[in-house]
C-alpha cells in the first residue's frame, strides 16, 4: 500500500501520530521540566515544626471564625473607615502620578513617535523596574527618603509605570497614521501633534487603562500596609492578625477589603468591555 | 460648524475629567498626608543614598550561599504554587467556561470560587495560614496557591470562551464522551495560552513569593528582612540583585518559550 | 425496511418560531440524497435531529431501528458511531496533526480513558492512512490542520468521519467556504462514499445545480416544511422556484408539488 511510505513509525515499531514539531516538542518540554521541578520543590519544602493535620484542622476553625463571626474590637467603624480611605488614597496617588509620568514615558517608548534606541532604553529600563517586587522598592524608599505615605507611593509608582508605559504606548502606535502625518505635513510640531492628535484620539482609552492599574493598586496598597508599614487597612490587617491574634476582627477586615475589590474589578471589567477590543484584554 | 462643536464637547469633557482628578487627587494628599513636591523633591536625594548606600561589597558576597539556597527555595515555591493551581484552575476553568462548561450553576460556582480567592488579597490568606501552619515553606506555599487558583482560572475561562471551538461539536457527533473532547480537542487547542499563562503567574509569584516571605518569614523574603531590620544594607543590596537576576532570566527564558509556541 | 425514517419531525427554538414542521421522508441504504432550500429554511436543523445534536420536539426520527427521541445517554452515543458528520467549517481541531484529527473518529468507541490516553490500535492508524490516501491527503498525515487548504481540511473532515464506519454520512454544507475546484473535488469523493462503500450519504446543499448533478433525490425545504421529495432529474425551474420562493406563487401550488 502506497500509504505505508508516509508513515511515521516509533522506535517500538508503532504507528506514530503526533506531528513532533517544534512547537509540540518545547510545549512538552516545558510542562516536563516544570512537573520535575514541582517535585523537587515539595521535596525540598522546610517542613520545620509543621502538624499538617492539626494545622487544616485548625485553619478550617480559623476560617470558620473569620467568615461567619466578623467584628471589629480594636476600633471602630469611623476609624476603619478613615484608614479604607487611607488605601485607596496611596493607590489613587500612585496611579494618578503613574499615569503622568508614564504619558510622557510612553510617547518616548511608542515605536511611531521616536526612534529606535531610545525605544529600546526605555523597555529595558522599564524590564529592570518591574525586576524588583515592589514590596522592596517601598522598603528601600522608606530607608531612603524616610518612612511615610512619601516611600509608600514612590514604591508602588514604580510598578505602576512600567504597566502603564507599555499600555500607553501600544495605544499611541495604533493612532492612525494618517492624522499624525496630515498634520506633519501642515508644519505642526512634535508637541502639537500630540496635544491635537494623540491625547484626543486616545483619551478615554488611557483612562480605562489607567483604572486598570488603580484596581491592581488598591490590592498592592493593602499589601504595602502589611508587609512595609505603609498604613492603611493593611496595616490594620497585619496588626489585627499577627498582633492580637483577633480572627474576628480579621475577618472583618476581609470583608471591608473583598467588597472594595470586588466593586472595582467589577467597574474594570465593564470598561474592558467597552473599550477594548477582545484581542488584548488583560 | 458641527465639527467644532463636537471638539469642543469633547474637550470640555477632558477638561472636565481632569478638574475631577484633581480633585481626588488633592483629597487623596491630604488623607494619606502625602506632598507631591516634598516626595518628588525627595527623589535626587533617595537615589543619591540608594546608589551611595546599596552596593555589593566583597565582605557580603560572603553571604551569597545562604541567600542563593533562599531564592532556590522561593522560586520553587512559585513554580510548585503556580503548576498545582493549573491543575485546580483548569477544572475551574473548563466549569466556567460559557462555550463548553457543563451547567450554569457550576459555572457560576466556579466562577464565584475564582472571584473568592483573587480578591481576598494573598497578604490576607498569609496571615490566615500563618497562624495554623506557622513559619515553614507550606504557609508560603499555600498562599500563592490560593491567589493564583483565582488568576489562572480568570485566564482559562478566557482563553477556552476566546479560542475556535468548532471542533467540539464535531466531536460529539462521533460519540466522544465529554472527558475526550476537553482532553483532545478543547484543551490541546488552548495549550500555547495556557502555558502562556502558566509562565506569567510563575513570574508574578516569584514577586509576590518575597511579599509573602517578609510576611510569613520563609524564603527570600525572609532573608530580605533580616539584613533589613538589622540595617545590613550590603545584605539587602545582594539580595535585592539576586532577585532582579533571578527574575530577569526567568523572564528571558519565558519569552523564549512563548515566542515559538504562540 | 428503510435505514432511516423522519415522521412528523417537529422543532421549535424558545417555543416560538418553528423551524421545521411535519417533516415526513424516509431514506434507504445506498441512496445519495440532497437537501436543498434557501437558508434559514431549516436544513441545518433537519440533520442535527437526525443524530440528536438537537432534540427533537415533535415526531420521531428512527435511524436503523431505534427510535433516536428517546435513547439514553450511552445508546445515544453508540448510535453516533454509526452516523458520520461533515461540516461547513469542517470543525478539526486546528492545532492538532491531520492524524490525529481523523482518528478523533474513533473516540466513540473507546472509554473515556483510552480515548483520553490516545490508544489507538495499530488497524486504526492504518485504516487511517488508508483512507487519507483514497482522499489524496496522505503526504499531509503529519502537518497540522491550520497549515492546509479549505478543500484539503474538508477532506480531513471526510476522513474523520469515515474511519466511524457509520452507516450514513450527514454532511452540512460541505463546500459553502470552498471555491469551485476544491468543491468539486469534495462532492466527487462523497458521491464515490456511497458508490464504492455503499454509505448512505445526505447532504445539505444551497447550489441547485450541484445537488441535481451528483443526487439521486433532492428533498426541497421551505419554512421548515417539505415541498419537493422526487429523483433528481424532476427538479425542474418552476420546483425550483417554488423552494426557493423567487417567484410569488400561492399557496395552493405548494399543496399540489407536494401531492406529485
Amino acid at each position: 500500500m502506497q500509504a505505508t511510505t508516509h508513515m511515521k513509525r516509533r522506535s517500538d515499531g508503532r504507528i506514530s501520530i503526533k506531528s513532533g514539531n517544534e512547537v509540540q516538542l518545547i510545549m512538552q518540554l516545558t510542562i516536563l521540566i516544570l512537573t520535575v521541578l514541582t517535585v523537587l520543590a515539595f521535596l525540598f519544602f522546610d517542613y520545620t515544626g509543621l502538624d499538617i493535620q492539626r494545622a487544616i484542622q485548625e485553619t478550617a476553625y480559623n476560617l470558620k471564625v473569620m467568615f461567619l463571626e466578623p467584628a471589629l474590637s480594636h476600633f471602630g467603624w469611623g476609624e476603619a473607615i478613615y484608614q479604607v480611605g487611607i488605601t485607596l488614597g496611596l493607590a489613587f496617588l500612585s496611579t494618578i502620578l503613574g499615569a503622568v509620568l508614564s504619558f510622557f514615558l510612553a510617547l518616548s517608548a511608542a515605536t511611531n513617535l521616536t526612534n529606535e534606541w531610545i525605544t529600546k532604553i526605555v523597555r529595558i529600563f522599564l524590564a529592570f523596574i518591574r525586576a524588583v517586587p515592589t514590596v522592596l522598592w517601598v522598603l528601600i524608599f522608606a530607608i531612603a527618603a524616610g518612612l511615610g505615605s512619601e516611600a509608600a507611593v514612590l514604591g508602588m509608582l514604580f510598578h505602576s509605570i512600567a504597566y502603564l508605559v507599555k499600555a500607553f504606548s501600544e495605544a499611541f502606535e495604533e493612532v492612525d497614521k494618517g492624522i499624525i502625518e496630515a498634520l506633519r505635513a501642515t508644519g505642526a510640531g512634535w508637541w502639537h501633534i500630540v496635544v491635537h492628535a494623540i491625547l484626543p484620539s486616545t483619551f478615554t482609552y488611557l483612562m480605562s487603562w489607567t483604572f486598570l492599574r488603580f484596581e491592581i493598586n488598591f490590592a498592592v496598597a493593602v499589601a504595602m500596609g502589611a508587609a512595609a508599614g505603609a498604613g492603611g487597612i493593611g496595616f490594620e490587617l497585619f496588626m489585627a492578625s499577627s498582633f492580637y491574634f483577633d480572627l474576628r476582627e480579621v475577618g472583618m477586615i476581609t470583608y471591608m477589603i473583598l467588597v472594595l475589590a470586588i466593586i472595582l474589578e467589577v467597574i474594570s471589567t465593564l470598561l474592558k468591555n467597552r473599550y477594548f477590543p477582545a484581542s488584548i484584554k488583560n | 460648524m458641527n465639527e467644532n462643536r463636537i471638539r469642543y464637547k469633547k474637550n470640555q469633557q477632558m477638561i472636565i475629567v481632569v478638574l475631577l482628578l484633581a480633585l481626588v487627587t488633592y483629597l487623596s494628599s491630604v488623607l494619606t498626608d502625602f506632598n507631591i513636591l516634598h516626595g518628588l523633591a525627595t527623589l535626587p536625594e533617595a537615589f543619591i543614598w540608594i546608589f551611595s548606600n546599596l552596593v555589593v561589597t566583597e565582605e557580603s558576597l560572603e553571604r551569597m550561599p545562604t541567600i542563593l539556597d533562599k531564592l532556590v527555595e522561593t522560586i520553587l515555591m512559585s513554580i510548585a504554587a503556580t503548576t498545582t493551581a493549573t491543575i485546580l484552575s483548569l477544572f475551574l476553568g473548563v466549569m466556567g467556561s460559557k462555550s463548553v462548561g457543563t451547567s450554569k450553576l457550576l459555572g457560576i460556582l466556579a466562577r464565584f470560587i475564582a472571584s473568592l480567592s483573587r480578591n481576598i488579597p494573598v497578604v490576607a490568606w498569609a496571615l490566615i495560614l500563618l497562624l495554623s501552619f506557622g513559619q515553614n515553606s507550606l504557609t508560603g506555599y499555600l498562599a500563592l496557591f490560593v491567589g493564583s487558583v483565582g488568576f489562572l482560572t480568570r485566564a482559562f475561562i478566557e482563553v477556552i470562551d476566546e479560542s475556535s471551538q468548532s471542533a467540539v461539536e464535531a466531536l460529539q457527533a462521533t460519540g466522544a464522551t465529554y472527558i475526550q473532547i476537553i482532553m483532545k480537542a478543547v484543551i490541546p487547542e488552548c495549550l500555547p495560552q495556557i502555558i502562556s499563562w502558566i509562565l506569567f503567574m510563575i513570574e508574578t509569584n516569584i514577586r509576590n513569593a518575597t511579599l509573602v516571605g517578609i510576611l510569613t518569614g520563609t524564603g527570600i523574603g525572609y532573608t530580605f528582612d533580616l539584613y533589613y531590620k538589622t540595617l545590613n544594607y550590603h545584605g539587602v543590596a545582594l539580595v535585592t540583585v539576586s532577585i532582579v537576576v533571578a527574575v530577569i532570566l526567568i523572564e528571558l527564558l519565558s519569552n523564549h518559550v512563548r515566542k515559538v509556541i504562540l | 425496511m428503510s435505514l432511516l425514517t423522519v415522521q412528523q419531525l417537529g422543532k421549535s427554538y424558545n417555543n416560538q418560531n418553528k423551524v421545521l414542521q411535519n417533516v415526513n421522508f424516509e431514506v434507504d441504504a445506498g441512496e445519495f440524497i440532497s437537501i436543498i432550500g434557501p437558508s434559514g429554511a431549516g436544513k441545518s436543523t433537519l440533520l442535527r435531529c437526525i443524530n440528536r445534536m438537537v432534540d427533537i420536539d415533535e415526531g420521531a426520527v428512527i435511524f436503523d431501528g431505534a427510535d433516536v427521541g428517546t435513547l439514553n445517554k450511552k445508546e445515544l452515543r453508540k448510535l453516533r458511531t454509526d452516523i458520520g458528520m461533515v461540516f461547513q467549517h469542517y470543525n478539526l481541531v486546528p492545532r492538532l496533526s491531520v492524524i490525529e484529527n481523523v482518528l478523533h473518529g474513533r473516540f466513540g468507541y473507546k472509554t473515556t480513558l483510552q480515548g483520553v490516553m490516545g490508544r489507538f490500535t495499530e488497524e486504526e492508524k492504518e485504516r487511517a492512512f488508508f483512507l487519507l490516501e483514497k482522499l489524496g491527503i496522505v503526504e499531509h498525515a503529519y502537518k497540522r490542520c491550520d497549515q492546509l487548504s479549505g478543500g484539503q481540511q474538508q477532506r480531513v473532515g471526510i476522513a474523520r468521519a469515515l474511519i466511524q464506519e457509520p452507516k450514513i454520512v450527514l454532511c452540512d454544507e460541505p463546500i459553502a467556504s470552498l471555491d469551485p475546484n476544491a468543491s468539486k473535488i469534495i462532492m466527487d469523493h462523497l458521491k464515490s462514499i456511497t458508490m464504492e462503500l455503499g454509505i448512505t450519504c445526505i447532504v445539505n446543499l444551497h447550489q441547485v445545480e450541484v445537488a441535481r448533478d451528483y443526487s439521486d433525490r433532492i428533498i426541497g425545504l421551505r419554512q421548515g416544511q417539505v415541498v419537493f421529495d422526487d429523483v433528481s432529474h424532476r427538479l425542474t425551474l418552476e420546483r425550483t422556484d417554488v423552494i426557493y420562493g423567487t417567484k410569488t406563487k400561492p399557496v395552493p401550488v405548494v399543496r399540489e408539488l407536494a401531492t406529485v
